[in-house]
């Protein structure tokens, strides 16, 4: 079957992002397809490359990049919400006129049409958030 | 159409599991996760309604309940499901709503 995840939550708020990573991480290993992982509203902060978190913990944005990668997965954030929260791809920010970017590689920037697009998609659209 | 509607708030925190029970239709499943697994234990007002609901499944995320040191007073009727049991409920019903 085919899903998609909206994530709404931004990483160590509160537990939405965790939750979807294992629900992705089950979906995969149950064979399902994921078609798309789209990230709004804090939910973009899950994007940075910059996160260091206490070594005894989890590093949330890289789990999402390391399943990302391992799965082709197509990890959208939503460019509205990114520029809002100082969310940047290398493009973005050079087109900003700013000194750096943050967005890691495993995820891109688009619009909310991707969004819907996934929903239409999709067998499912599972939200998860605050 | 069966649904499956999730619920990620404490019953004490937020009023999303009453405007979901009110709302779910026969058929269709309730499952707790995060901390909407505190509506899934025994001895207090919610337990009541959950036990008084007709036509409506329940079901709890094990690994959610567990953190929470809840296993122990989880109430009967509610099925206990792991991320692998999520992902099957998802697939089980027509659609999902996340009651956030």
């Amino acid at each position: 079957m085919k899903f998609s995840i909206q994530i709404n939550e931004g990483p160590y708020q509160h537990q939405a992002s965790d939750t979807a990573y294992q629900f992705t991480k089950a979906a995969l290993a149950a064979g399902h397809e994921i078609f798309r992982v789209f990230f709004y509203h804090d939910g973009v902060n899950n994007a940075t490359r910059l996160a260091v978190p206490p070594q005894d913990d989890r590093n949330i944005g890289k789990l999402w990049q390391e399943l990302g990668k391992e799965n082709n997965l197509d990890m959208v954030v939503c460019i509205a919400a990114a520029q809002r929260r100082g969310m940047m791809d290398a493009d973005e920010a050079k087109r900003q006129g700013l000194d750096t970017d943050n967005i890691a590689a495993a995820f891109r920037i688009s619009g909310l049409g991707q969004l819907i697009e996934a929903g239409i998609n999709s067998d499912r659209l599972v939200v998860f958030g605050a | 159409m069966a649904l499956l509607h999730t619920v990620n708030k404490s019953p004490f925190e937020s009023s999303s599991f009453d405007t979901c029970l009110g709302y779910a239709k026969d058929g269709s499943t309730i499952l707790f996760i995060e901390d909407g697994v505190y509506a899934a234990t025994t001895g207090h007002s919610v337990a009541d309604k959950i036990k008084n609901a007709s036509g409506v499944s329940f079901a709890v995320l094990g690994p959610d309940l567990q953190a929470r040191g809840l296993e122990s007073k989880l109430a009967d009727g509610i099925k206990v499901v792991d991320y692998d049991g999520f992902v099957n409920l998802v697939a089980e019903h027509d659609s999902v709503q996340s009651w956030l």
